[in-house]
């Protein structure tokens, strides 16, 4: 075990891959060179040289048409796009293409697309957002959203040895504010199965990515009311873990589902409707959302801490449903 | 056959606090063709009495609830266009549902949520919906969370027999658990709080049932009072109560429950007050087609007086005592042939004079005996004036209208002979236009020795009148 960052645990997952799998390559805006814009593959490209990390032009089509064909030819291609909003021009390459190629003509597309997603930190409304509920509807695409530097690294190992198509959201705001000890040795970490990241008996909170750790601030400060919350980080979207939330939901009987993503269509409605459906008997209180409003992300930091889910907003949901 | 989309006639609310109303008459009949806004029906709710416009154009294919009868704000009154029945094309599975749909709506005593206006929903949509049992209106405690729902159901407890914790007293999963673990009756104890209310004239010898009975459908009010006293005697005549009886009666007792009453009276000369009145009776009557009756003058002393006396203008609120500038000035107005009583307002009375006064009062007056008030008409009322005297009566002790601290009370004006002074100070016999007026406080709020100042300052104002304003 070696302590680790958030960003520090994805290099170190992605660098344990392409040592051991030579089918393994990673292409992206900036990735060679310059190490990638948040650095993930510093000092890649000196190692695997620059034939297995390829800088691409500023095109996410060619980036990701590019690894669909090269993962038909047999190769395992990870892309970064430099910042997850940026994946919306390749979505038809991953919606038309990638997703439906296995069930089209059964030929599985190994890809893994890096998504560096997430606010907090000014990034504006092109630079901060987390697109996977978009990506979640579609059948054929995985999303997987780490949360902690040992599930960054067994995530990412998995999505690259799984035969689909993987979309790998990163959170910008834990990679280097995370610290964690993780495992030097190669493991993975399954996709589709959650993690109980603090257990308790009042309440549940249901979320994933960078809220994880919000849930977690949260629930310690209402510990002291003597409120015990339990929190199910997800880990993976789709697909997800849904006996874990239901059992969590039956123990229970009051739900919060916090996701950073707007509100309106966001991955927590799936969710809240599910426990409608599979849980109905189980619930003591209306299933509660907290989630960004449905609007772009502000610059503004005032603004943006408006606009993301905070600590203190937690907090009050939470109370609000142990006051029920 | 007819293919237009049918439009539902419901029950419009009539204020917020109205939740049911009777029909009166149906101003059109099954089969007769009516236009949008075209007056369709009448209905009597405990608030006014009104004219129900259509909510469409079309032919009055179906009357589902029938005149006299009192139902739900929301309840589906009868149908315009779609199919009509013409014998082959009826719908046989639909027309049994509908009067039950209607009965559950008046027994159940919920109303729907309705909107001010009659509304209209298309047909395929309006589905009779089952009653709902118990009410859930807003009350945390009644409600009842699927898992505890469930819980109840699987240990045999009444919920409601648990003390809850939750928002509103609302028993939590909490709660149950630990009412069950503490040990709850078991099944056995049947929950008695939902036994069906059994007439009184049933046999006496019935023998004790051996299961529980069914739950009998709650009759409506009058059928329920008629069983509970009996049969009708010979010479009896029964006749169900209006809505608008209804709200008199219900309002009555609570104020009486509610405000400690006690009237004072005071005897005023209105020798001015004649004279002045028929000096201006021909000039509003030319210009402004106004009658300035007694009632005008009284009701301009009283908003004057009010503003020195501003408790008997005022309401117990809670633990406060909110007083006013202003005067929403009640007037009692009966509606024709005994049918009830109703109490439109004239709002900022005290921004009238004596001519505006007279025209606001004809103007309500009229509209009340016409069913042309709107629910704005019979609320927010702060003082009233009710004038009985009309026929002659000399004397009364009127209730007063929640939540406000007093009305008064005006009564026949009567000469009568009364011992007034002379230039030389002598005391003379006089043939004097005497009124008698009551004002009936709440004596919560209003003591005596202040009413009692109240009256002698309104004597004062009509004794004395001046000229055209007092």
């Amino acid at each position: 075990m070696s302590e680790m960052t958030y960003l520090q645990a994805i290099s170190d997952g992605l660098r344990t891959e392409m040592r051991r799998d030579k089918r393994v390559f990673l292409i992206g805006e900036d990735v060679g060179v310059y190490g990638g814009a948040f650095k993930v593959s510093l000092g890649f490209q000196e190692e695997f040289g620059p034939w297995r990390v390829i800088d691409a032009p500023l095109a996410e089509t060619a980036i990701v048409g590019g690894c669909t064909g090269a993962a038909l030819m047999g190769m395992r291609p990870v892309a970064e796009m430099q910042f997850a909003d940026f994946v919306s021009c390749a979505w038809d390459q991953l919606v038309t293409v990638a997703a439906k190629q296995r069930w089209r003509a059964s030929t599985p597309v190994p890809i893994v697309i890096r998504l560096p997603s997430g606010g907090g930190f000014s990034g504006g409304p092109f630079h901060s957002q987390n697109p996977e509920s978009s990506f979640a509807h579609i059948p054929g695409l995985k999303c997987v959203c780490p949360a902690t530097p040992e599930d960054a690294k067994g995530l990412l190992i998995s999505a690259i040895e799984d035969p689909n198509p993987v979309l790998y959201f990163e959170h910008k705001h834990l990679y280097r504010r995370i610290k964690a000890e993780v495992p030097e040795e190669r493991y993975t970490t399954p996709i589709g199965k959650a993690r109980r990241h603090r257990e308790g008996d009042d309440l549940s909170v249901i979320t994933w990515g960078a809220m994880v750790h919000t849930a977690g601030e949260a629930a310690a400060q209402l510990e002291s009311d003597g409120v015990s919350t339990e929190i199910i980080d997800l880990r993976t979207v789709m697909p997800w873990d849904r006996d874990a939330v239901l059992e969590s939901v039956r123990k229970t009987s009051k739900v919060l589902i916090l996701h950073e993503d707007t509100r309106t269509g966001g991955f927590g409605a799936e969710i809240a409707a599910t426990i409608a459906e599979e849980a109905f008997e189980d619930l003591d209180a209306p299933v509660k959302r907290i989630a960004a409003p449905d609007t772009p992300v502000p610059f503004s930091p005032p603004l943006e801490k408006a606009f993301i889910p905070q600590v203190e907003d937690v907090v009050a949901g939470l109370r609000e449903l142990a006051e029920y | 056959m007819a293919t237009e989309t049918a439009i539902e006639v419901v029950m419009p609310q009539m204020g917020v606090s109205v939740s049911e109303g009777t029909i009166t008459r149906w101003l059109k009949q099954e089969g007769e063709h009516v236009e949008a806004d075209e007056p369709l029906l009448e209905i009597s709710t405990d608030k006014v009495d009104t004219e129900v416009p259509s909510p469409g154009s079309g032919t009055l294919t179906q009357i589902l609830v029938q005149e006299g009868e009192t139902v739900a704000v929301g309840t589906k009154l009868g149908r315009l266009g779609g199919t009509v029945a013409d014998g082959s094309a009826a719908e046989p599975e639909q027309a049994p549902d509908e009067p039950e749909a209607a009965a559950a709506a008046r027994t159940s005593g919920e109303a729907p949520a309705g909107s001010a206006a009659p509304t209209t929903e298309r047909l395929e949509e309006a589905q009779p919906e089952p009653a709902r049992e118990a009410s859930s209106a807003g009350n945390g405690k009644a409600f009842v969370s699927p898992v505890v729902a469930r819980i109840a159901s699987e240990h045999g407890v009444d919920p409601g027999r648990v003390e809850g914790t939750g928002k509103g007293g609302r028993v939590t999963k909490k709660d149950i658990l630990a009412f069950v673990e503490a040990g709850a009756p078991a099944k056995a104890s049947a929950p008695p709080a939902h036994e069906a209310p059994q007439p009184v004239a049933q046999p006496q010898a019935q023998p004790a049932p051996t299961q529980p009975q069914p739950p009998a459908k709650a009759p409506p009010q009058a059928a329920q009072a008629l069983e509970q006293t009996g049969e009708t005697l010979p010479g009896e005549t029964v006749e169900p109560m209006t809505a608008m009886r209804r709200g008199i009666a219900e309002h009555m007792r609570r104020s009486l429950d509610t405000s400690a009453h006690v009237t004072s009276a005071i005897e005023v000369d209105l020798s001015r007050v004649v004279a002045v009145r028929a000096r201006l009776k021909q000039e509003y009557q030319a210009a402004y087609g106004v009658n300035p009756t007694y009632l005008a003058f009284i009701a301009k002393a009283a908003v004057e007086t009010l503003r020195e006396y501003p408790y008997v203008n005022a309401e117990i609120r809670g633990d406060s005592i909110v007083t006013r500038s202003f005067v929403n000035l009640g007037f009692a107005v009966e509606l024709a042939d005994g049918k009830g009583l109703i109490v439109p307002v004239v709002r900022n009375a005290e921004t009238m004079n004596l001519l505006g006064l007279a025209k606001a009062i004809a103007d309500i007056a009229a509209r009340s005996r016409s069913k042309q008030l709107v629910p704005d008409d019979v609320q927010g009322g702060t003082f009233t004036i009710t004038n009985p005297g009309g026929y002659g009566t000399f004397h009364g002790t009127p209730v007063i209208s929640q939540p406000q601290s007093a009305i008064l009370g005006t009564y026949a004006l009567v000469k009568r002979p009364w011992v007034i002074e002379d230039e030389l100070g002598n005391d003379v016999i006089a043939i004097r236009p005497i009124m008698n007026i009551t004002l009936t406080y709440d004596h919560r709020l209003v003591d005596g020795a202040y009413a009692g100042r109240f009256l002698k300052s309104l004597r004062e104002r009509l004794e004395g009148w001046e000229g055209d304003e007092g």
